[in-house]
This record gives structure tokens, C-alpha cells and sequence, in this order.
């Protein structure tokens, strides 16, 4: 077996842990910079859509760095999905699998379910909640609570900070609430 | 007296732009050495940020059905990915304060503590009803589009869209 072909298996969920884990090291050693990925919403506000918010006036020129690291997420994701992946379908929970049927999903060739995140779904009365509304509420949502799952539940935790684990567990709650109750009537639209 | 930062906010000075950038905001740059350095030094968080991509994927993280499987309790997974990265984190911070490790440009590590802020309940439960329906959090909508999913681009505009109505409303919100 090349490394290649090592990487390329579905990783662990211990070496994977370990692996995000480290980026907050890396973040700090490589620049003082602290782990966090909802920010860049936020400067992207700044950067293009100010509107005289005080919210929004501020130089986002001194986090440009959030902006070059999404950059490389996009950039690693695709390397990973062209170059990391075997043919093999996503395993997903038996249970899981038998109640998506149902709503007419059996899709499981990509880690999204293609039958619920393509162009055709958008324009529809799905496509607006999986979409439009999902993402309002992960923008609002992270914006208000001053952090998402990168910069809570990981950097703010590792630091420590209590703040963060109450934001944690609200996230957690939120979507627990959402997946059983909110999710399975809204793939029934 | 206020102290220019740059051209583009004449009026605002250091201090101020700091704290309006550290309202409601996890990870601030505290760094003082930016300012003294070419804007290439950014290439490193790019290659840090490909790096991260590569996990997300490769661990699932960025899959709508891993995202359904931890809150409907069908798989250990991602709390295993989530539970290893803050032990990680932890031990890395613990590392990093114990041993007073400078960066690699040789400025000291800066910690801030966070204010509990009542957005932190209402925000968080918003958030967490997003991340179920979009299979997402911000970091895996950008690694979705990446993976080829061209229109989740939609969500990151409705997201951005999201921020800018928290940042209009913000003063009449419960902070």
C-alpha cells in the first residue's frame, strides 16, 4: 500500500481528531493567530458591504489571514476530493439510511446526499430551507453567539474558556432539536 | 489624539479597531508583527487552511449524513473527531502556555479570556438549528465547495447574508 493509498482510506475518527486538533497549534506557532473560521463572514461583510454598520467598520485588512486560510480550505477539500477518495460509497447508519428512503434519498456516492444539494433542489420549497434559510441561521447564529464549532467548541475549549462550552452546548442543543424534529418534516416538503 | 492604522480608516485608532474587531469574535489577530510584514506571510494560513480542508474531508466532518448520525445519537464518530481535536487542542495549549513557546517570527503566544455574553445561549441554539439542516458549520460549507457542491455557494452568500442582519441588528438584541 503507497501513502497515498494510506491517506486515502475514510480516516479514523482518533488520528482525524488528533489531525483538526492540531491546527490550533499550528495557527498559534505559525502567527499568533487563533483558531476560528465564522469570523471571515464577517470580514467579508466589512470588506464588501459595510453599509455604515458600526459593526462592520473596522480594518478587516488585519484579519485577511482568516480569508487566505478558508481560501485553503476550499483549496484542500478539492485536492482531497479529486486526489484522497476511494470509490466506495459513504457508510452511513443503517437507521439513518432506512428513514432517508423514505424521503427518497439512496444517493450515497458523495458525503452530501446529490438528491438534496444540487442546482434543480435550490429552486424549490426544499432548496429553500436546505439552503437559503440553513445558511441564514448558521451565519446569524454563529455571528450572534461570537463563534461556531471551530472557534467554540475547539480553540475556545481548548483555552479552556467556559464562555465557549455553554456556546458548545447550545449549538448541541440546537441541533439535536433540529435533526429529529425540523430536518425530517422539512424533507417531507 | 487617534493614531491612523492605514488610509482606508482615517479617524479610527488602534485601540478602537481592536475592540469593534473583537465584538462578538473568538479569534481576534492580536498579532503587533503583521503590520511590519509583506502580505506573502499570509501563504502560510493558506497552505495551514489546505492542510485543515484535507482533515475535514478525509475525517467526514464535512458530510450531511455523519452531521444527521451525531444528533439523531446512530454513530460514535464525530464526537470521537470533535472529543480527540479538544483533547488535542488542550494539551497543545497547555504545551504552548507551560513552556512560553514564541511564534515563528519570535513574538510571544497571547491569550484572552471571553466574556459570557447571553448571545452565546441564543446565538448558539440558532446556530445549532442551521448546522443540522445545511449538514454544515462555516468551516465544511467552504470544504463543500471545494468538494464540487457548486451550490452550497448559495448557503455561504445566505450565511454572509445571515452576519450582515445579526450586525444591523445587533444593538437591539440581547447582548
Amino acid at each position: 500500500m503507497t501513502v497515498l493509498e494510506f491517506i486515502s482510506q475514510p480516516w479514523h475518527w482518533a488520528p482525524a481528531g488528533v489531525v483538526i486538533g492540531l491546527t490550533v497549534p499550528m495557527l498559534l506557532l505559525l502567527g499568533n493567530k487563533h483558531f476560528g473560521i465564522s469570523g471571515n463572514l464577517r470580514h467579508i461583510c466589512a470588506a464588501c458591504i459595510p453599509a455604515d454598520i458600526p459593526f462592520f467598520k473596522y480594518n478587516w485588512k488585519k484579519e485577511v489571514w482568516n480569508l487566505f486560510f478558508v481560501a485553503g480550505i476550499v483549496i484542500g477539500a478539492f485536492i482531497a476530493s479529486q486526489f484522497l477518495m476511494t470509490p466506495d460509497p459513504i457508510q452511513v447508519a443503517p437507521t439513518l439510511a432506512t428513514d432517508l428512503e423514505q424521503y427518497g434519498i439512496d444517493d450515497y456516492s458523495k458525503m452530501l446526499p446529490v438528491q438534496l444539494f444540487s442546482w434543480d433542489m435550490l429552486f424549490s420549497l426544499k432548496g429553500l430551507f436546505f439552503f437559503v434559510i440553513g445558511g441564514f441561521l448558521v451565519g446569524f447564529g454563529t455571528r450572534y453567539a461570537g463563534g461556531c464549532t471551530s472557534g467554540h467548541a475547539i480553540m475556545g475549549l481548548s483555552n479552556l474558556q467556559w464562555p465557549s462550552l455553554v456556546a458548545t452546548i447550545m449549538f448541541m442543543i440546537g441541533g439535536f432539536i433540529s435533526a429529529n424534529l425540523i430536518v425530517p418534516f422539512l424533507l417531507k416538503l | 489624539m487617534t493614531k491612523d492604522i492605514n488610509s482606508d480608516s482615517p479617524g479610527i485608532d488602534k485601540q478602537k479597531d481592536f475592540e469593534i474587531r473583537s465584538q462578538n469574535a473568538q479569534c481576534v489577530n492580536v498579532s503587533e508583527v503583521d503590520d511590519t510584514k509583506p502580505w506573502f506571510v499570509n501563504l502560510r494560513y493558506l497552505v495551514a487552511g489546505v492542510l485543515f480542508g484535507i482533515a475535514l474531508v478525509k475525517s467526514e466532518v464535512v458530510s450531511w449524513f455523519r452531521i444527521q448520525e451525531m444528533f439523531r445519537l446512530e454513530s460514535f464518530h464525530m464526537y470521537g473527531v470533535m472529543g480527540v481535536a479538544v483533547v488535542t487542542g488542550m494539551i497543545s495549549v497547555f504545551l504552548i502556555k507551560k513552556f512560553k513557546a514564541k511564534t515563528i517570527d519570535g513574538e510571544s503566544i497571547v491569550f484572552t479570556d471571553k466574556r459570557f455574553l447571553k448571545g452565546q445561549v441564543y446565538g448558539g441554539l440558532i446556530f445549532g438549528i442551521g448546522w443540522a439542516i445545511t449538514g454544515a458549520c462555516p468551516g465544511p460549507l467552504f470544504a463543500q465547495l471545494g468538494m464540487g457542491f457548486t451550490a452550497v455557494g448559495v448557503t455561504i452568500i445566505s450565511a454572509i447574508a445571515g452576519t450582515w442582519v445579526y450586525g444591523l441588528l445587533r444593538e437591539k438584541l440581547p447582548n
